[in-house]
């Protein structure tokens, strides 16, 4: 549930990227950066995945209408009604017809309902990471750069961010809203109380780019806020940026995950991970493949993009909390 | 020290009734009426105006959640006439579901979520830190690496997929522990131990993965600083360099987090609970808001919201206290 965000980068950290006016990351860094995570075994093996993840939830529609099956399509011929509703066949009914079997009592394929459930959980993952990193980043921005009663006043809306008891505020703010469109309402809840982490590791870096010679000479060359902003700060920032950004994502589908798993989530037939979890605790002894399926889909995203987000963290911000 | 404690103290209070605010607004704001719940489906419209009135539903929102407020600290009277329910100091409100005051029922699940939530924090400290340390201390090494990619797994399980298998594991294959059923640790301390090893150790897995990362990041960090080489050029022994040169400093970051983690647990551990069935806050969290008990569920979050600024207080005075610096 929770992500570590590591330590901000202390003053005097210097970032990764290039000099003036250079864009986001320089091609010779992106191309660093591409060798050394291609060269790794590990962050291979979980880009790969990340990739593979990416794309089931991108073409889930085609994926299920190739495994032959709708998600919320029933199929009374692949359960036993008299053991209870269980699937017919070993391993939850896999067969040819249903690839890793179906639901108990529905018949529904769980192959359909898990990649459909991969693009609602993925949906929210990264928009509400982007929520999160717009946010956080604008308003980290401005306290470091801007300093003073801007400063005050963004630091003190961290904190106070900080202090909502968030799992059991989302939860709360999921379960008492009615007539909404749950996806678009999840995204927001779940966005809204992750900008401080990264806020803070943003403010922390501006503040010490905010001095620099090149800043100061840009200033000096009559450039205005917005244009210092976004063309030497920002471009300056966007190592570590990128890198927990990556690291917000596993937390934020944990989280999505927990919320469908304590059904304040995306509302049934709507498949997703945690909601299909939560169905499958009843079964899991017996019908395992039930419970295992969806948890495994969640754990393997999970996991991939956790260890691409620490990989990316050491490469682009080597500095900030692990040397 | 004392000027810190007192401007520290104000904060607080600021931010819990910004929270407060905030989570009045948005409670008010929604769309369901608990008139309308708690008088039931064959109700007049005079009836419904009367409950409405009782609950004090009728008023402007403003005046709601002040009343509320000096509630909290003074106790009030709700409703008037023969019927009015005399609500004491702290008076949160009455729960819609059983006509229970919302504080008697925080309190009374309250040592439930602090049992689980303290056993749970103890296990994975030593666990996550133990872990941490090693790992740090042997940077590179297989040790290191065994153990890194075992925390990132394990931080990769949800909490409620590690409970389902324990349970299987411990529980119904091997019967090593009894289904957890929270026995008061006034009652019996063996048995109160027994039935919450199993949600200690749910819980505590997915967090001492996260502290073994956490703490070894920071202990490799304090480790390469210019002052441990001092001490180990002094010819201090090894020992002394890692225990009080390097944790004490490398532990500074965990204690923060620390303080986050156990403050948002003490105010219930809400899927924790709601898996094994234990009866802590966070299952009468989750039980109230199946019933639209909003009394409760503003209550909960505001325990929720007080532990976890609670807990930071504590942090930081802990902080002053070791650091001048902190305190201007």
């Amino acid at each position: 549930m929770t992500t570590l965000i590591p330590p901000a980068a202390g003053p005097g950290d210097a970032p990764a990227a290039g000099g003036p006016g250079s864009p986001a990351l320089p091609d010779a860094l992106w191309r660093t950066t591409w060798r050394r995570l291609w060269g790794d075994r590990g962050s291979r093996t979980a880009l790969i995945a990340a990739a593979l993840l990416i794309l089931v939830a991108l073409t889930a529609p085609l994926l299920s209408r190739l495994g032959g099956w709708s998600p919320t399509a029933f199929d009374a011929d692949a359960i036993d009604p008299y053991l209870g509703g269980l699937p017919h066949g070993a391993l939850g009914g896999v067969s040819a017809e249903h690839w890793l079997g179906v639901e108990p009592v529905t018949g529904r394929d769980l192959f359909a309902r898990v990649v459909h459930g991969a693009q609602v959980s993925l949906l929210i993952a990264f928009a509400a990471t982007a929520i999160v990193v717009v946010t956080g980043t604008a308003a980290g921005i401005a306290a470091g750069y801007f300093g003073g009663r801007v400063d005050t006043v963004l630091s003190r809306l961290m904190d106070l961010t900080m202090s909502f008891p968030s799992l059991i505020f989302m939860i709360a703010m999921m379960s008492v809203a009615q007539d909404v469109n749950r996806v678009v309402l999840m995204t927001v809840v779940i966005g809204v109380f992750g900008w401080p982490g990264i806020a803070r590791v943003v403010r922390a870096e501006a503040l010490s780019l905010r001095h620099r010679e090149y800043v100061e000479a840009a200033r000096a060359c009559g450039s205005g806020p917005w244009r210092i902003l976004t063309r030497q700060v920002l471009p300056n920032i966007s190592g570590p940026v990128i890198a927990y950004t990556t690291l917000l994502i596993p937390g934020m589908i944990s989280t999505e995950a927990a919320l469908s798993f304590l059904g304040v989530g995306v509302r049934p037939p709507t498949p997703s991970w945690g909601q299909m979890i939560a169905e499958a605790v009843a079964y899991y002894e017996t019908d395992p493949m039930y419970f295992i399926v969806p948890s495994v889909f969640l754990f393997v995203a999970v996991l991939a993009f956790t260890v691409l987000g620490d990989a990316l963290r050491d490469i682009l911000d080597p500095q900030g909390g692990r040397p | 020290m004392i000027a810190y404690l007192v401007r520290r103290l104000l904060g607080v209070a600021g931010v819990l009734l910004a929270i407060c605010a905030v989570t009045f607004v948005i409670f008010y704001l929604l769309p369901a009426d608990p008139a309308s719940a708690a008088c039931g489906k064959t109700c007049s419209p005079e009836r419904l105006a009367e409950v409405r009135h009782f609950m004090g539903l009728d008023q402007p929102v403003w005046r709601q959640f002040g009343d509320y407020l000096v509630g909290i600290f003074a106790g009030r009277e709700l409703g008037s006439g023969p019927h009015a329910l005399q609500c004491g100091f702290p008076c949160l409100g009455y729960s819609y579901e059983n006509a229970l005051p919302v504080w008697d029922l925080l309190m009374d699940r309250l040592p439930v979520s602090v049992s689980l939530a303290f056993g749970a924090a103890g296990l994975w400290l030593v666990l996550g830190l133990s872990a941490g340390v090693t790992a740090a201390l042997r940077k590179g090494g297989l040790l290191d690496r065994t153990l890194m990619v075992g925390a990132v797994a394990t931080a990769s399980l949800p909490v409620y997929f590690t409970a389902v298998m324990l349970l299987y594991g411990l529980v119904r294959l091997t019967g090593l522990l009894p289904y957890p059923a929270y026995v008061p640790l006034t009652d019996d301390p063996v048995a109160w131990a027994v039935n919450l090893l199993l949600p200690w150790i749910a819980l505590a897995l997915l967090y001492a993965a996260m502290y073994a990362r956490q703490s070894r990041s920071s202990m490799i960090e304090t480790m390469a600083q210019p002052y441990i080489r001092t001490a180990r050029a002094k010819g201090l022994p090894a020992r002394t360099v890692v225990v009080k040169h390097g944790l004490r400093s490398a532990m500074m970051p965990v204690l923060t987090l620390f303080g986050m983690d156990l403050g948002a647990l003490l105010a219930g551990a809400v899927i924790t609970e709601s898996i094994f069935g234990i009866p802590g806050v966070g299952r009468l969290f989750y039980d109230a808001l199946q019933r639209s008990d909003q009394p409760v569920v503003l209550g909960v979050t505001l325990l929720a919201a007080f532990f976890i600024v609670a807990a930071n207080v504590v942090i930081d005075l802990l902080y002053a206290a070791v650091d001048p610096r902190v305190r201007n």
